[in-house]
């Protein structure tokens, strides 16, 4: 949950940084002091400005910075989300394993509290930069573009960015990302996608994840898929299991096609 | 609850507007959104005080609106009022739509004090 907290410390951090390099995330306000018991009520009645303004303009202009900075580099970005425990973390720690030795990664971890995730990314010798969100549910554009700038990729490398783990709130918020990836696993029911359907309308791929668990649940895989084709009938999916590697070649396949890609 | 940063979002681009205008204080915002645009609206209501606090928001009045969804079926063109992401076209049952009203996020109007 977001508290109820204005002026949000957001922490973006390398692992083996002494000095956490913090910055404030508040929309910036002018702070005007007004003095409402003073007014006279004579003097004018508001004037009306149409405005029409998309709301979400204050991300979506970050996004689209974030998409110049990947495009001038060539940079190809995918945005990772699913609820908490759906093996995000495990799912990119085994594909970094597999395939760093062919692609160039960089990763940004998101998470509201803790170090561990980037931890985990920092074992494998990749370059990793940790945000903490605190209080906020999911990243936004403006701590994608801090980040990656301290990460300063070289080009034509991959960028994977590991959201806040939550079904609901990062759905909102695009981060500038080529791909947006949704995992979710066996254990978590099959019902998923229409449960929390945002964020299966806006991912173009839906990795399920724990299928070595299969036998041990009622988790009806052709429904699961055909409640995220209700939402989006071209999304692709990958059945595999981090744990075993099961699928994990298929997924590849499709990654390193991805990464390659210049035109999307 | 990104509720929140929406919430910010909505200050953010009010008080730009207004300022720009010339305004000092913002009265009346009118506020679009779409039954399918993903904000809970209570979640909204609890986000908008901490919000507009201390901001040309403060003391404004918030009228809302909250279209309802409306669809395109891609088979068949046929156009139907939608309530979930995932509803399928009631004519031809084909889940290829084109949502076409009910995601707005915006700001319509603010009336300003200048």
């Amino acid at each position: 949950m977001c508290a109820p907290n204005q002026v949000n410390k957001i922490i973006i951090s390398k692992p083996g940084e002494v000095k956490d390099h913090t910055h404030d995330h508040h929309h910036d306000h002018e702070h005007e002091h007004h003095h409402h018991h003073d007014h006279s009520h004579t003097d004018s009645h508001g004037r009306v400005i149409e405005l029409g303004q998309d709301i979400m303009q204050f991300n979506d202009l970050g996004a689209a910075r974030n998409r110049g900075y990947f495009d001038a580099k060539e940079l190809k970005a995918f945005n990772l989300v699913s609820s908490p425990g759906s093996g995000k973390t495990s799912i990119l720690e085994k594909t970094l394993a597999d395939l760093k030795d062919e692609i160039s990664f960089y990763v940004i971890e998101g998470d509201q509290q803790t170090m561990n995730d980037a931890n985990r990314i920092d074992a494998l010798n990749i370059p990793v930069s940790q945000i903490n969100t605190g209080a906020l549910c999911h990243l936004e554009s403006d701590m994608v573009y801090e980040a990656v700038k301290s990460l300063n990729p070289a080009p034509k490398s991959v960028l994977m960015i590991e959201n806040v783990g939550n079904l609901v709130c990062p759905a909102k918020f695009n981060l500038g990302e080529d791909y947006r990836i949704v995992i979710v696993s066996t254990t978590e029911g099959d019902d998923k996608p229409i449960k929390y359907p945002d964020m299966f309308e806006g991912s173009q791929v839906c990795i399920i994840n724990k299928t070595d668990l299969l036998p041990y649940l009622n988790f009806d895989m052709e429904k699961a898929k055909d409640y995220a084709r209700r939402i989006n009938p071209s999304i692709i999916f990958f059945e595999v299991s981090a744990t075993t590697g099961a699928g994990m070649e298929k997924w590849y396949d499709w990654l390193k096609e991805a990464a390659g890609n210049s035109n999307m | 609850m990104h509720e929140l940063s929406i919430a910010m979002g909505i200050v953010e681009l009010a008080e730009k507007e207004a300022a720009k205008a010339g305004g000092k204080e913002i009265e009346i915002i009118e506020l679009e959104i779409g039954k399918l645009s993903g904000v809970e609206m209570e979640a909204l209501d609890f986000a908008w005080p901490v919000a507009t606090k201390d901001t040309m928001l403060a003391n404004a009045v918030r009228k809302v609106h909250n279209p309802s969804g409306r669809a395109r079926c891609m088979e068949c063109n046929y156009e139907f009022d939608i309530d979930n992401l995932y509803d399928s076209c009631p004519k031809c049952n084909s889940y290829f739509k084109d949502i076409y009203m009910g995601k707005e996020l915006r700001i319509k109007s603010i009336v300003i004090k200048e």
